[in-house]
């Protein structure tokens, strides 16, 4: 089947089967290796990119639901601004041990702080769950987190 | 974090051989140093296998600095920290240094492995050694220029200065002469005091940081290669099992799919473990990794299982409860009078403990990229030992190793995994049967079945108490895996596990059961386990004998009652000895951190202390522990004091380790246990194999006592106290014990798919 798939604001052709993870399309056929394989169930987060803004689990999304939403992954995370804010704070708390799991870690964290700005401790818990970090970074992703919504929050007031 | 000083136990290696240095001039201008130090090495390194070092050093006209670093990076920080102590000796400013993983090549580089936490101890001196020729030689060609005794010349920050005559010329201005020079000998080089470091002891963010937020490709599993295939592989659910027949028409039907064949497997019946041999299986080779995997969903195979497939974890465990009843089949350690010793006690204690098998789980699942053609084979890998992969595929495939080449990518973790030679030669051999280059991705469930994992073990112990509340006996029946008196990969103990050395009447015996099931070393081998039930007994003793923990283990460490045995196992044969005195010191500094009898907590909460010598590493834990109104224990924090010598390289990346070890424990006691069932693993995914999650994520608190001994890895130590800390912890708020390890253990999960 032919999709044409809205990625990082740019228009894509594929032809694959409408089954395919939109995880395989973004890693085999763009060329996007942002988004990681970890478990190919919806466990792990690894593989977390966005759909019009919300964090979804590429490796459980069928090409075929994707329709013409907005795709963004990683390496387009820097537009948004909370992206860009997070990925700094990433790199300014020295989160990663592998690194692995961080741009899923990233992607969930826009998420969060494009709905809860200034997140709680258990903010933090309740959408940061579902991605794990097998290096077990979750200290910094937290501190990280915090950073970037204060910084965030000054900007804004 | 903070840091402590104190004195204790200062080691340094001498350098005795001669050694040499090569230098060529880089192309396109600059310094290139090549060096081989290979009898330095192996005087610096004290271990065998060391060899030789290479080309580590280019600097451009533009002062920019590109350094290599040696060894994999697997989430250790490797990549980072070495270049740092080049880049100290250098004198160079960090942020004029670009960082480039080193091409595999034994002949240049010497011993390029992750494990063991031993990239620190052994490359620390050398890698001191290089920075300072590369500066030395930037010296003799700015004195050469100025025509002035090099004595009266001094570097900063990639710049030589004559102060007498005020000059000075920027390293990227030298480069190009210096790399003229005559090198200098490497045992003679003039090191900084580390007074003085501006590189070393400074955090320093991770090199690949900003690639890894970005997203961009740096792992096995984002290798391409132009005509690049795909491949899956599906091997039997018990290992060293072979394929009878496969429908593989019927999987070739399917679309996107290229090749779908039998490969035969070279592992010999009765032969365990993954460097065994190639496991038989099918490959299936698509355009799309998708594709091969949806073809997969057709694959039929009737596998010879072989006789394996009879073992199970309730079979294990029934066994080893008959054999706990028995005498020890043979005996680790013995010394003074056990029996006596324990008929003269006022108190005798007697408990058994577990703990399971455990998957490594690394994030980026098990993957190789593999491109044969010519005769010649090309490979792209995360791994933790690149030359152990190559020999397999050379003795495999009958490819001679100058004829394979090895490239080591960034590994989405490694936790030990990533030591075994499985992804590599199966992904060699698919590709030269495929006659294109493949990239072979296991799913995770081939991942979490088909793994060296962490051995299971049965412990059964004794211990007499005396009337002062001394610890007087000690025994212990180990019930561990392995055959003919061989202790299976990681399953084995060794004679001076502590307390050994420090019980007066102490006796270690162990007995064995045979196991198809391949075992291996994941992060702090052997002490992962014996960490867990030694300091959870002695809690046990402590608590028995009436005294406070924290007292009880202080007074056991300050006095050794019996020499350590000629020949003790445990770990490494190169290991320093134990030395009891920075134990203390960093148990006490944890016990003052965690505020130890100086604060109350609510009842129903409690603290447990452990701490534990692995890896050269001293390291000590106090956990504090609740429990939930649904009976979930619930760590609140997690403090650690950890000694792993004089100088901490990178102290963001040191802490990061720490905090990821605890945790990475904690995962563990939670929640983590793989099932064997006929012969095969039952666990598949992270439902089943749950990881520690950012919900159950307590603070870890890190403080580093330094000591005076060089420096030493810190991958591993830390993380064998967080088991019996949280246990003992869990206890001292519910007046539990756990003794059997995972705290949510699996029920009934016994049928293997």
């Amino acid at each position: 089947m032919a999709y044409t798939l809205n990625v990082n604001g740019a228009s894509h052709s594929v032809e694959v089967d409408e089954a395919t993870p939109l995880l395989w399309v973004l890693r085999d056929i763009l060329d996007l290796k942002g988004a990681k394989y970890g478990c190919g169930a919806g466990l792990c987060g690894a593989c977390t990119v966005h759909i019009d803004g919300a964090a979804v689990r590429s490796c459980v999304t069928p090409v075929s639901g994707v329709g013409t939403r907005a795709v963004t992954t990683i390496e387009g995370i820097s537009d948004n601004p909370l992206g860009k804010k997070l990925q700094d704070a990433w790199l300014e708390i020295d989160v990663a041990q592998c690194g692995y799991c961080q741009p899923g870690q990233i992607m969930s964290a826009t998420a969060l702080l494009s709905k809860t700005p200034k997140p709680t401790d258990a903010d933090i818990d309740a959408q940061m769950s579902g991605n794990i970090c097998r290096c077990a970074t979750y200290n910094r992703i937290r501190t990280a987190i915090k950073l970037a919504a204060g910084d965030a929050a000054k900007k804004e007031g | 974090m903070g840091f402590q000083n104190s004195k204790h136990g200062a080691t340094r290696s001498t350098v005795t051989r001669r050694s040499f240095l090569k230098v060529s001039a880089a192309t396109g201008g600059g310094l290139m140093l090549s060096f081989n130090l290979a009898p330095l090495a192996k005087a610096l390194a004290n271990i065998p296998g060391e060899s030789a070092i290479g080309a580590f050093i280019r600097i451009g006209m533009d002062g920019i600095v590109t350094i290599a670093a040696k060894n994999p990076e697997i989430g250790q920080g490797i990549k980072t920290s070495l270049p740092m102590i080049i880049a100290e000796e250098l004198d160079v400013d960090w942020k004029d240094v670009r960082v480039e993983t080193a091409p595999m090549d034994a002949e240049k580089f010497g011993l390029q492995s992750a494990g063991g936490s031993t990239s620190i101890p052994r490359n620390w001196d050398n890698m001191r050694r290089v920075g300072a020729a590369g500066r030395q030689m930037l010296v003799t060609a700015a004195a050469k220029t100025w025509r002035v005794p090099e004595s009266e010349l001094t570097t900063a920050s990639g710049v030589v200065m004559h102060a007498a005559s005020n000059r000075a010329l920027k390293y990227g201005e030298l480069a190009t002469k210096a790399a003229l020079l005559p090198a200098p000998d490497l045992k003679t080089v003039t090191l900084k005091d580390p007074k003085t470091f501006k590189v070393v002891g400074k955090p320093t963010k991770d090199v690949d940081g900003p690639a890894m937020v970005h997203g961009k490709p740096l792992y096995g599993i984002d290798v391409s290669v132009p005509g690049m295939l795909y491949a899956t592989y599906e091997k039997c659910p018990v290992f060293g099992g072979t394929v009878a027949r496969a429908n593989l028409d019927e999987v070739k039907a399917m679309p996107g799919v290229r090749h779908a064949f039998v490969v035969p497997g070279t592992i010999k019946p009765g032969e365990v473990g993954l460097n065994a041999g190639l496991s038989g299986g099918v490959a299936i080779v698509a355009d799309t990794w998708w594709q091969a995997n949806v073809a997969r969903r057709k694959l039929r195979v009737e596998w010879n299982e072989g006789p394996m497939a009879a073992q199970s974890s309730k079979g294990f465990a029934a066994r080893a409860a008959e054999l706990a009843k028995q005498k020890p089949e043979m005996s680790v350690r013995s010394d003074g009078d056990v029996d006596a010793a324990l008929k003269g006690a006022v108190k005798v204690l007697e408990a058994s403990y577990s703990y399971p098998f455990l998957a490594h789980a690394t994030m980026e699942p098990q993957n190789c990229t593999a491109h044969f053609s010519n005769g010649k084979m090309e490979i792209w890998v995360p791994t933790q030992n690149g030359a152990n992969g190559r020999g397999m595929i050379a003795r495999t495939m009958g490819i001679p190793e100058k004829d394979i080449t090895v490239h080591m990518t960034r590994a989405g973790g490694g936790f030990g995994r990533r030591g075994s030679p499985d992804p590599m030669i199966e992904a060699a051999w698919i590709s030269k049967e495929a006659g294109a280059p493949v990239k072979l991705v296991w799913t995770r469930e081939d991942d979490m079945r088909h793994d060296c994992y962490r051995p299971g073990g049965y412990h059964n112990f004794k211990a007499g108490i005396d009337g002062s509340g001394k610890l007087v006996a000690l025994t212990d029946h180990f019930v561990s895996f392995g055959s003919d008196g061989k202790f299976a990969g990681s399953a084995n103990m060794g004679g001076n596990i502590f307390p050994a050395e420090f019980v007066p009447n102490l006796s270690f015996g162990a007995s064995l059961m045979p196991l198809g099931t391949p075992t291996g070393p994941l992060r702090a081998p052997g002490s992962n386990g014996l960490a867990f039930v030694f300091q959870s007994f002695l809690d046990e003793i402590a608590h028995a004998a009436g005294r406070d923990p924290l007292e009880f283990h202080l007074d056991l460490l300050s006095e050794k009652r019996v020499a350590a045995p000629a020949a003790s196992t445990s770990g490494g044969p190169q290991a320093p000895a134990f030395n009891p005195a920075r134990m203390r010191t960093t148990l006490a500094l944890v016990a003052e951190k965690a505020g130890w009898g100086k604060r109350t907590v609510p009842k129903g909460t409690g603290l447990g202390l452990a701490y534990y010598y692995s890896h050269q590493g001293y390291v000590a834990h106090v956990a504090e522990v609740t429990t939930t109104s649904s009976g979930q224990m619930k760590v609140n924090k997690i403090w650690v004091a950890a000694d792993v010598g004089g100088q901490i390289v990178n102290p963001s990346g040191a802490e990061n380790q720490v905090q990821g070890a605890v945790l990475d424990g904690l995962g563990q006691i939670l929640g983590q246990e793989i099932t064997i069932a006929r012969g095969g693993t039952v666990e598949g995914n992270f439902d089943t194999f749950p990881l520690l999650r950012m919900h159950q994520a307590p603070p870890v608190e890190v403080h580093f006592q330094l000591s005076e001994s060089s420096p030493t890895g810190l991958g591993e130590p830390a993380l064998p106290p967080t088991l019996p800390a949280i246990a003992n912890a869990y206890f001292a708020a519910t007046g539990q014990r756990l003794r059997d390890v995972p705290f949510n253990k699996p029920r009934d999960r016994d049928v293997r798919v």
